[in-house]
């Protein structure tokens, strides 16, 4: 018995279940995009197509890497889709009905995003209310206020607003030559920005921060994260005022992508964030997750959607089966191998 | 508050529903002594470490702890910890999915930026000091429980304590293990630490502490100078009588009423647990053991005999029928019940009532498309909870209320319901205070007088050999031994699983 135990404390620490499913995820988006440039071509070997993506999912990052923070937790929040739409329309409506700034429609977004984390974050931490419910009351709450703001979709006109909305971010020394021979730079929407800047922040504080470690603690067993004097209802508080927050910011990002609003705006997002959080390795029993993850989580997502229409299966249903097939095969690799990693200790 | 002493507990009161948990319990610690807090279980030690660190609240009394003016309220563990009292828990209150390191400093750093390199390096360093075997960066759930344990001792001798709790910090440790526990908390008596001792095991009282203080039933027995309160009064002010000579419990004549009746045999049966494969046979009305050290393979054997682990090979009969068991409910069918080792997670259902867990057994027995009355089921809990003398506010409460003792009677009830022909115990008295142990044992042999079968598994040797007419000795997975008749005493058993008498 002794023996053994002495052998296996001199071996190297092992991996932490949060940075192997890291790394799982990383792997299969690498092997994925490569597969497509490989077999697909076309599009694919554009360097655009890539920031492109990107530039689609700049509000979905920053509304998973907020899901994520949730789901880290413990907890969960699916109030985010309508949340965005929510902000979408009060944004739209101020900058184009209210005289509204640009400035003013970007607080208007936070203040909107974190009364609702604030509200929520009370509700579940303070109250005890699991946050399924609360979030989803929140959810029916955003879709009635969206209607009640503006019901009709309209495009918005504010001159600033729109200049912000065209301005691209060009990438040196990258680009494609067209068909007649020109070098096209590729670019980004000021939305990537805001997003990567945010992934950056959040993987900080998720990693070194006294909160971000309080948020694992908690997600990971709550009781004894209490024992170990952790202020479990603060920290429950904090996970969704930080996940309004972000919602808060991942709606205006969507506004600035699609620069308008209604109703219909970010429909099944919380879903996709659930979805990215689940394929970046964030566990829906909280305590393991990664914000890293969650990003290619959502280049993930997104590619294999592209894949899937690039093959000319552009039926919504394709997309959909093909996601579901991705979320299966995600979670049975990572249990199979977080069941074999604990198996062999 | 007197001159030496860290910590008074003035007239503290605290009830659940409508159970007492304690009334009225003065407790004083000093300045550098160990201090030992006895009681059986549901005496009011785990509710007043409880109320000390802020996990419960009390209803009522003062709490004074040096270094402040005047009685002090503690809302939280957070609070205790800044107030210089660290605690550590029977259950591991640590979280699995962070590394060793983390555990250790989480809750108590002081800025806001974890120094991963500083955190690392310090903790290897304790974690080096103390011998045990983890590394900082190592997640802490890839560890066995007794390691974590000692991670969570670490964390709380590291802290600049005034108070340290040690609430059964050694039912999951070795003798090595314990041993330096020993050594580090002679260390920290020796700079002032005041420490509070809860266990079960009476040798480690006299080993280490300098005091007593005995609760029973929810009240303050006494304190005492270790030099002036020997072992059996100790254990008559524990619960509350002059204890029975242990020895009679089993009468010499018992041997003779095993019949030759085999009830359960198995050739070379295996599980994925227990690998190496094992022969063993019970007869009508016989109590039998496995014995070993901890991790020997005993459970193992017992829950392949009950199909708890996959069965990979083997032919069992009962009654001289061949039997296939491959799952529990098979195993149930026949006739036989398992008490689990570790009845938290293998045995209560915490959220159900009392009278739903005794039930649960036979409800499955039956089928669930007959579900049994609530009468009936009253009358059911009822007679058992009288039978086994359950404390308990009624059948409705939730049992994760009970304390250890009362659950496990619970369990047993829930088997003991079923009618088993064979009755399989895996350490029942694990947790158990004195009293109780006593019941269990006297039960158990009476059954076996009903004609019963059963197999006892217990760590404490001499429980075993008041017990069981027979013993099978286990050393790493395998059958070493079987003593039965004279060869069933203390050195014999021990010289046994360390493998002198071959």
């Amino acid at each position: 018995m002794k023996a053994v135990v002495d052998k296996k404390t001199r071996r190297l620490a092992p991996m932490s279940d949060t940075n192997l499913l890291l790394t799982i995820t990383i792997v299969v988006f690498f092997a994925m995009y490569l597969a497509a440039m490989l077999f697909i071509g076309r599009g694919f070997l554009r360097v655009q197509t890539f920031f492109n993506i990107l530039n689609e999912n700049a509000a979905l990052i920053i509304l998973s890497c907020g899901m994520s923070i949730v789901m880290i937790a413990g907890g969960i929040d699916i109030s985010v889709g309508k949340l965005t739409a929510l902000i979408c329309m009060s944004a739209a409506v101020n900058l184009d009905y209210q005289g509204g700034s640009v400035m003013s429609a970007i607080f208007l977004s936070l203040a909107i995003g974190l009364a609702f984390g604030i509200v929520q974050g009370a509700l579940v931490a303070f109250l005890d209310i699991q946050p399924f419910i609360v979030t989803l009351a929140g959810m029916f709450f955003a879709k009635g206020m969206t209607t009640i703001v503006n019901s009709t979709q309209f495009n918005v006109q504010n001159e600033a607003f729109v200049a912000l909305k065209n301005t691209r971010i060009y990438i040196p020394f990258l680009g494609s030559v067209n068909r007649r021979g020109v070098f096209v730079p590729a670019y980004v929407e000021i939305g990537v920005v805001v997003a990567i800047v945010t992934v950056i922040v959040l993987f900080i504080m998720l990693r070194w921060t006294k909160l971000g470690r309080s948020l694992y603690a908690v997600g990971g067993n709550p009781q004894s994260a209490n024992m170990l004097g952790i202020n479990v209802k603060k920290t429950r508080f904090l996970s969704h005022l930080l996940c309004g927050l972000l919602a808060g910011i991942g709606g205006f990002v969507y506004f600035l992508h699609v620069g308008s609003g209604a109703p219909s705006h970010a429909t099944g997002a919380e879903m996709n964030a659930i979805a990215s959080s689940i394929i970046g390795g964030t566990m829906l029993t909280g305590g393991v997750g990664n914000i890293i993850g969650t990003f290619f989580g959502v280049l993930s997502l997104s590619t294999i959607k592209n894949i899937v229409s690039l093959l000319g299966l552009d039926d919504a249903w394709w997309t959909n089966i093909t996601v579901a097939a991705m979320i299966c095969i995600f979670l049975v690799v990572q249990s199979v191998v977080l069941l074999r990693k604990n198996k062999r200790s | 508050m007197e001159k030496d002493s860290v910590l008074e507990m003035r007239g503290i009161y605290k009830s659940f529903y409508s159970v007492k948990a304690l009334q009225n319990v003065d407790f004083t610690l000093r300045e550098g002594e160990i201090h030992a807090l006895m009681g059986e279980n549901g005496a009011g030690k785990s509710t007043l470490i409880k109320v000390l660190t802020g996990v419960y609240a009390k209803d009522d009394g003062q709490v004074f702890l040096k270094g402040h003016e005047g009685p002090i309220n503690i809302k939280s563990p957070e609070e205790a910890q800044k107030a210089g009292i660290s605690t550590v828990y029977q259950e591991i209150t640590l979280c699995p999915n962070l590394t060793v390191a983390e555990n250790m400093y989480i809750g108590r750093s002081k800025g806001v930026i974890t120094k991963w390199h500083q955190m690392n390096a310090s903790a290897n360093r304790i974690l080096e000091s103390l011998g045990i075997p983890a590394k900082a960066e190592q997640q802490l759930g890839s560890c066995s429980i007794a390691v974590q344990q000692m991670v969570a001792i670490a964390r709380a001798v590291d802290m600049e304590c005034k108070v340290l709790i040690l609430d059964e910090p050694t039912s999951s440790l070795d003798e090595s293990e314990v041993a330096k526990l020993f050594r580090l908390m002679l260390d920290l008596k020796a700079r002032g630490v005041g420490i509070i001792f809860v266990t079960h095991f009476l040798d480690q009282v006299y080993e280490v502490c300098d005091r007593i203080t005995v609760l029973r039933d929810g009240q303050l027995v006494g304190e005492y100078a270790i030099e002036n309160l020997p072992r059996v009064e100790l254990v008559s002010k524990m619960l509350g009588k002059e204890l029975d000579d242990l020895s009679e419990i089993k009468s010499g004549d018992e041997e003779q009423k095993i019949s030759n009746e085999i009830v359960y045999d198995a050739e070379g049966l295996s599980s994925i647990a227990a690998r190496s494969p094992f022969n063993f046979s019970i007869h009508k009305g016989e109590v039998n053991g496995f014995t070993g050290l901890l991790g020997s393979g005993r459970s193992e054997c017992v829950r392949a005999i009950f199909g708890a682990d996959k069965v990979t090979g083997g032919t069992e009969h009962m009654n001289g029928k061949g039997v296939r068991i491959s799952k529990p409910r098979d195993a149930m069918k026949h006739g036989i019940g398992y008490l689990p080792e570790d009845r938290k997670r293998d045995g209560i259902v915490g959220d159900l009532s009392v009278r739903d867990n005794i039930i649960l057994a036979l409800q499955v027995l039956e089928g669930f498309f007959g579900p049994i009355s609530r009468a009936k089921a009253e009358k059911f809990a009822d007679e058992y909870i009288k039978l086994l003398d359950i404390k308990t506010a009624s059948t409705d409460t939730p049992i994760k209320s009970l304390s250890g003792g009362n659950q496990q009677k619970v369990i047993l009830a829930r088997w003991l319901l079923t009618n088993p022909q064979y009755l399989i115990l895996d350490e029942p008295t694990r947790g158990i205070d004195i009293g109780t142990k006593i019941e269990i044992q006297k039960l158990v042999l009476k059954l076996a007088g009903e004609g019963k079968s059963v197999t006892f598994i217990s760590s404490e040797i001499d429980e075993m050999l008041r017990t069981c007419s027979r013993l099978i000795v286990m050393r790493d997975g395998k059958q070493v031994g079987e003593l039965s008749g004279g060869d069933l005493t203390q050195t014999k058993v021990m010289s046994t699983i360390a493998g002198g008498a071959k």
